[in-house]
């Protein structure tokens, strides 16, 4: 694990080389802890938790990191709009881009090393053949703003948010891996607002709850939770902004490629309190994984038939399923023979 | 000393390293890592939640972080002395000492700084200083543009020392030279985009309040900080429904105190009436909640269907909370 050989060499787009190793098939965050899914706020403390697991460090480092990395500077080049923040949030930069290479440098000695000699740090990434000496809280120092200089290293979007009058504002952010939504259209609104578009969760009192948590989020107890959705083809880049390169690709999606196209994608979803801007980050870390993969596990092939099959419609229509839904139950039947499935997300052990 | 309880925040062993007397009724008290780990980083505005067994009660008092933002070896808190308190600050002031261990919570801040604002414009009322002497330490590095009125007792070390660090941003107000803030004054001269940041008494707070809003400035420029002590009274019961306990609450000791003693694990972040996270129903009654929160609405106090534990108080026959 810990030579750089760990990480490959793979694409988001185009040729979609992307792979999962069984291993990593294995850690994949399941999200599903019954077999059927509603909506819930779901969040339990982000806390380290059984090893190897995608829940066992603050911020996971897998074998998609480089390419990943990659991807990310290609959306950025495309669309700088991507990557966002208002003046105010220069500070709440800062306190992510220590959190992060505190976090890594601790829990990932072999690849991250971070040297503070009072305001002059020396930051090495191993795996992008970083190595970097700077001053902290001075801009000048960095080729980019310190959000974006550390978001440029980190896997998964970050939502920046301000929090004042009661209320989180949506005022900084990375995101180029989104399932479908825009930071340049959502910059500057607040919780309620930027949520608006999603159905029955608002009747159900969900945001309201959601936010009052959100607000006492404190520092020292970070918070998660696991969402999905589904996309086909492994790309990472699944933003309105591209909608034009592909929206299409469900048109392609037939009986026999089903396996091989659909991929469930998970957000790993967690919430930090900073420490000098009092801002809350919300990192999104996406995991994708095609069903065929997915079926290997077999409780999880289960579990994942009875949960589509049984989907309301409205939510079957907000996770993109309209159109592929039926090839996606009728692939996945195969791998489901009626059994009971154990509780909890995690594979059966062998 | 270090006590067991049901509260599940995680917290810091610290041990006592310096105590200097600022004023004669003033100290300042450095806490170290018992551990050696770098302490948390906080920011401007940010307070702990201090643990203390004081004879039999267990005490959590929030005080606001004094030393420079940024700072991880230790950290500073100031505490005035009430002689009229509950006893947690007497308890600071007589029974602490270098060398002794607490318990301190991460750093908590409800009271930072609005970095949207191109001017801040800091408004404080004796001890109401202290979270402002890490904010100015942080706009001060950030070179913002900032203010400063403090008014005091007297002339105290406070008044020395921040002449020296921020001279002709700070101004300052003796009540025994009857000086007064020019509050008029103050609040109509400033530029556009300035925000306010008031900490003090009751009756000062609330006079700032009132003359900002007269002025005609936004709420959202105008930022307080204003944790109450829990007030004392009369010794009294309440029956915790959910954990299908009776719990007697101290006439010194707030009904929080009182429920964590009895081992129930409650929420809570500010303990001063202010945050809203200690929010608890209120099943039944017969008596007359004594509220004194300020976070609750007066139509919610009307109700009778909520209070807030760590200030609030009951008189009468009986109350029953949903914990």
């Amino acid at each position: 694990m810990t030579t750089l050989d760990f990480f490959h060499d793979e694409t988001f787009r185009d040729d979609f080389t992307y792979w999962n190793s069984p291993e990593a098939i294995r850690r994949f965050p399941f999200p599903f802890n019954e077999d059927k899914y509603m909506y819930s706020v779901n969040l339990e403390p982000h806390v380290a938790f059984k090893p190897g697991s995608v829940f066992e460090k603050s911020f996971d480092v897998d074998e998609h990191y480089v390419s990943e990395m990659r991807d990310r500077a290609l959306v950025l080049q495309e669309d700088p709009l991507r990557c966002q923040s208002l003046p105010h949030m220069n500070m709440a930069g800062w306190d992510l881009l220590e959190l992060i290479m505190t976090k890594k440098a601790a829990e990932y000695p072999e690849w991250f090393e971070l040297h503070q000699d009072g305001d002059r740090w020396r930051w090495v990434n191993r795996p992008l053949d970083i190595d970097h000496t700077f001053t902290f809280l001075d801009n000048t120092t960095l080729p980019y703003g310190p959000m974006e200089y550390i978001m440029r290293q980190t896997q998964g979007d970050y939502a920046i948010l301000d929090q004042r009058d009661n209320n989180l504002w949506m005022d900084a952010g990375m995101i180029t891996t989104q399932a479908d939504w825009s930071l340049d259209f959502d910059l500057g609104m607040n919780f309620m607002e930027w949520h608006g578009p999603v159905p029955l969760a608002h009747e159900m009192g969900i945001f309201d709850r959601a936010l009052k948590f959100l607000l006492n989020v404190r520092q020292g107890q970070p918070a998660r939770r696991l969402n999905w959705t589904m996309t086909v083809n492994p790309r990472l880049d699944t933003s309105p902004e591209r909608y034009a390169k592909w929206g299409t690709d469900r048109m392609e999606v037939n009986a026999d490629n089903v396996g091989q196209l659909m991929h469930l994608r998970v957000e790993l979803q967690s919430f930090w309190r900073l420490p000098r801007s009092n801002a809350l980050i919300f990192p999104i870390r996406c995991y994708l994984i095609s069903l065929q993969d997915l079926a290997t596990i077999p409780k999880w092939g289960r579990r994942f038939h009875r949960v589509i099959r049984d989907l309301p419609d409205e939510l079957a229509d907000y996770k993109g399923l309209t159109i592929t839904r039926p090839y996606v139950i009728e692939y996945m039947s195969q791998f489901d023979d009626g059994t009971p499935t154990s509780p909890g997300i995690f594979a059966d052990e062998e | 000393m270090i006590t067991k309880s049901a509260d599940k925040t995680p917290k810091i062993e610290v041990e006592v390293t310096h105590i200097q007397q600022v004023s004669d009724i003033i100290k300042r008290f450095t806490f170290t890592p018992v551990d050696g780990a770098p302490l948390p980083v906080f920011g401007g505005g940010a307070h702990i939640v201090v643990e203390m067994l004081d004879g039999e009660i267990l005490r959590r008092n929030p005080y606001s972080l004094v030393s420079k933002p940024g700072s991880t070896e230790n950290y500073q808190i100031s505490v005035r002395r009430d002689d009229a308190g509950r006893g947690g600050s007497l308890y600071m002031h007589n029974t602490l000492n270098v060398g002794d261990r607490l318990l301190v919570s991460h750093p908590v801040n409800l009271f930072h700084i609005d970095r949207r604002a191109r001017k801040h414009l800091l408004i404080a009322g004796g001890i109401g200083i202290t979270p402002f002497l890490a904010m100015m330490a942080e706009l001060e590095d950030e070179s913002a543009n900032f203010e400063l009125h403090l008014s005091a007792r007297t002339d105290g070390a406070f008044l020395d020392e921040l002449r020296g660090l921020y001279g002709s941003k700070g101004s300052f107000y003796r009540d025994d030279h009857n000086e007064v803030i020019p509050l008029n004054e103050i609040l109509t001269g400033q530029p556009l985009g300035t925000h306010v940041y008031v900490c003090g008494p009751t009756g000062m707070l609330e006079w700032v309040l009132r003359t900002a809003e007269e002025a005609g400035w936004p709420s959202q420029n105008v930022h307080y900080e204003r944790f109450l002590a829990p007030p004392t009274g009369l010794p009294y019961e309440v029956n915790l429904a959910t954990s299908a306990i009776t719990v007697k609450v101290g006439g010194h000791q707030s009904m929080l105190e009182a429920i964590e003693a009895a081992g129930v694990d409650a929420p809570y972040l500010c303990r001063g009436g202010a945050c809203g996270q200690c929010e608890t129903r209120v099943v039944s009654y017969d008596g007359e909640l004594l509220h004194n929160d300020h976070f609750l609405t007066e139509e919610e106090h009307a109700s009778g269907t909520k209070i807030m534990p760590c200030v609030s108080r009951f008189q009468g026959r009986e109350l029953v909370l949903e914990r």
